[in-house]
């Protein structure tokens, strides 16, 4: 499948993907961020449930301390 | 434009800034000289010692909760805006209140907890309404780093995205002032391109 990841086209294997999935093989690792899927916001306790899609535009966006 | 034309056209708006520490206080300061109208301010903590090096207080109101203290800063510096002061701590209950009715929303906590909370509560309980958050601050230099990113029509982002603040990271002044001012720049444009509500209140 191909996803829009942070406007860069991207290939994964199979033909749906979970978010904790995604985070796991894009080693996203900082704990704080903000994930969205065609524009909506997806919260954290929903990443084990939200599968993405073919062709679907996802964001990942860190939130590091500080202000 | 002139700025006559513009600070009239950004009265008509009012803007909510979820905390007033180094981001909050600074970015309400820009807005409130760029005369933005009504300024909506939250914030449950005091004036502490170590907050001089980049937040917008003086030493004399040390011990002081920041809400009252940036609202009588701004009325130093430009007696016609109005700022509404909230002391409370913010949660997924009350941010859709305190904030309804604000034209744009500025994300300036300190704790990337609170930025994930805000941002969640915003984005799926009040729909449409832009957020300004900031993300990536702390330490010094690295100018190139800090960048502004619009992900859509609801979500912008200014900041380097990638340091943490901590014990030997710290937030100072100079990075944290840019960061704030690029978030009330984002406000500011986004705020120009809209169209006055001359019916409100």
């Amino acid at each position: 499948m191909k996803i829009f990841l942070n406007n860069r086209a991207e290939e994964f294997p199979g033909e749906t993907l979970l978010i904790s999935e995604m985070l796991v093989l894009k080693k996203f690792s900082y704990k704080m961020r903000i994930v969205k899927i065609n524009g909506l916001l997806i919260p954290r306790e929903r990443y084990e449930s939200t599968i993405i899609h073919d062709g679907d535009n996802v964001q990942m966006i860190y939130l590091m301390s500080g202000g | 434009m002139r700025f006559s034309e513009i600070k009239d056209h950004l009265a008509g708006f009012r803007v909510g800034i979820a905390g007033a520490g180094g981001l909050g206080s600074n970015c309400a300061v820009a807005l409130a000289r760029s005369g933005v109208g009504t300024l909506v301010i939250s914030d449950f903590d005091v004036i502490e010692p170590a907050n001089l090096n980049r937040q917008c207080y003086f030493a004399s109101q040390v011990g002081t909760f920041k809400t009252v203290a940036l609202k009588e800063n701004i009325a130093r510096i430009n007696p016609d805006i109005i700022v509404i002061a909230h002391t409370e701590k913010l949660d997924k209950l009350n941010i859709p209140e305190i904030f309804a009715s604000c034209d744009v929303i500025v994300e300036a906590f300190d704790s990337d907890k609170m930025k994930e909370m805000l941002a969640e509560t915003v984005q799926t309980r009040m729909p449409g309404t832009p957020l300004v958050m900031g993300s990536g601050l702390a330490g010094w230099g690295k100018n190139e780093a800090i960048k502004f990113r619009k992900i859509d029509e609801t979500l912008y982002i200014c900041g380097d995205e990638s340091t943490t603040a901590g014990e030997e990271m710290p937030p100072m002044a100079p990075r944290v002032g840019i960061v704030a001012n690029m978030q009330a720049n984002t406000v500011v444009e986004i705020l120009m391109k809209r169209t006055r509500d001359y019916f409100r209140q």
